[in-house]
């Protein structure tokens, strides 16, 4: 009995906790996503680990890149489209390796019409092939344009929370600021600025870049960033397909820690959990 | 004989060709491809049409992994 009354209250729970994350989606240029975690596609040893490490992380925004095809060396290349396909996933193309506005701009045209005319798609401009830190004068100067021509911008970003703020005003729908460096696992580095952002724009607030394993996800959600999006964290663990797994857990705990809001911190606390009254003597 | 850029690579051809017929030729005729010629996107159902011209300069791209 009392293990069924254990089971019980675990299941009750456990559902609470499905139904609130059921209805907490996350919303981006109108459509709603029950996953908090974007995934990358690149790094992964071959197909079948990047749809296996998809699939464990509960993604429905994965970001592509776009290369040149090969023309004609190699006609039995397997398609990263045929493997992640656009009817069950919502493609996020994204112009990584751009370091100029007009390439970033150009290369989003291409994926536009790869994709029958798929308009979401992810802008990063770089500054220099080192840090791959973003180039922010050529960002907003590709949003402009990129929102002009119809494009909804989701946008790769320092912490620079003024900056941030034009990038919403330029009309990007998501605004993605670095947790740290590009492939550096160091972690969100400057939490505070991101607190800035995050009180300063209305559109949702990813963290995109430096998160190295599943606490730093959940740190990014429990300050109350509205996702995370990730590639090397995943791709370049031992086993790529159980951190996806930890990073979905990760997300979803993080996010469930700031709806629950968490006690305030103190030095030391007067109250114990336990009675203080009733003690023997 | 004319000289096409494709993917940063000059190739020439005897006479004038379509692009689907260069698709073809390359086997990427039904390909999930996108196509653009001197900077300009080229849509899918003009392929048939437009024929190259010497000195056109052609990126032919695919999606891949990436972050």
């Amino acid at each position: 009995m009392a293990t069924d009354l254990k089971s019980l209250s675990q299941s009750v729970a456990v559902n609470y906790g499905t139904q609130l994350m059921n209805k907490d989606t996350l919303l981006i240029a109108g459509k709603s996503y029950n996953s908090r975690l974007l995934i990358g596609t690149g790094k992964y040893k071959d197909f079948n680990e990047t749809q296996a490490a998809v699939g464990a992380s509960g993604a429905e925004i994965i970001t592509i890149a776009i290369r040149r095809s090969n023309i004609g060396q190699n006609p039995n290349e397997p398609n990263l489209l045929d493997i992640l396909p656009p009817s069950k996933y919502t493609l996020l193309p994204n112009t990584a390796g751009c370091y100029s506005a007009d390439d970033a701009v150009r290369t989003l045209r291409l994926a536009r019409e790869l994709l029958d005319g798929h308009s979401l798609v992810k802008l990063e401009v770089l500054g220099d092939p080192q840090s791959l830190y973003p180039n922010v004068v050529e960002t907003l100067a590709a949003a402009k344009t990129l929102v002009a021509d119809g494009f909804q911008v989701m946008v790769y970003t320092s912490d620079d929370p003024i900056i941030a703020k034009q990038l919403e005003d330029i009309g990007c729908v998501a605004i993605m600021p670095l947790a740290s460096l590009i492939g550096s696992g160091m972690g969100i580095l400057n939490p505070w600025n991101l607190q800035l952002i995050m009180d300063r724009v209305q559109v949702p607030v990813i963290v995109d870049a430096g998160v190295g394993t599943a606490s730093d996800a959940a740190i990014a959600m429990e300050l109350g960033c509205h996702g995370v999006l990730m590639n090397t964290a995943i791709a370049a663990a031992q086993q790529p397909v159980l951190m996806a797994s930890a990073m979905k857990q990760a997300v979803e705990a993080g996010r469930m820690a700031f709806l629950a809001g968490r006690m305030p911190k103190k030095l030391y606390s007067a109250l114990p959990s336990s009675p203080t009254s009733g003690l023997i003597s | 004989m004319i000289s096409v850029s494709i993917n940063g690579e000059v190739r020439q051809f005897d006479n004038l060709i379509s692009v689907s017929t260069l698709l073809e030729q390359m086997q990427l005729t039904g390909k999930r491809i996108a196509l653009e010629r001197n900077g300009e996107i080229l849509p899918r159902g003009q392929f048939n049409q437009q024929l190259l011209a010497d000195g056109d300069r052609l990126e032919i791209v695919v999606a891949v992994g990436g972050g």
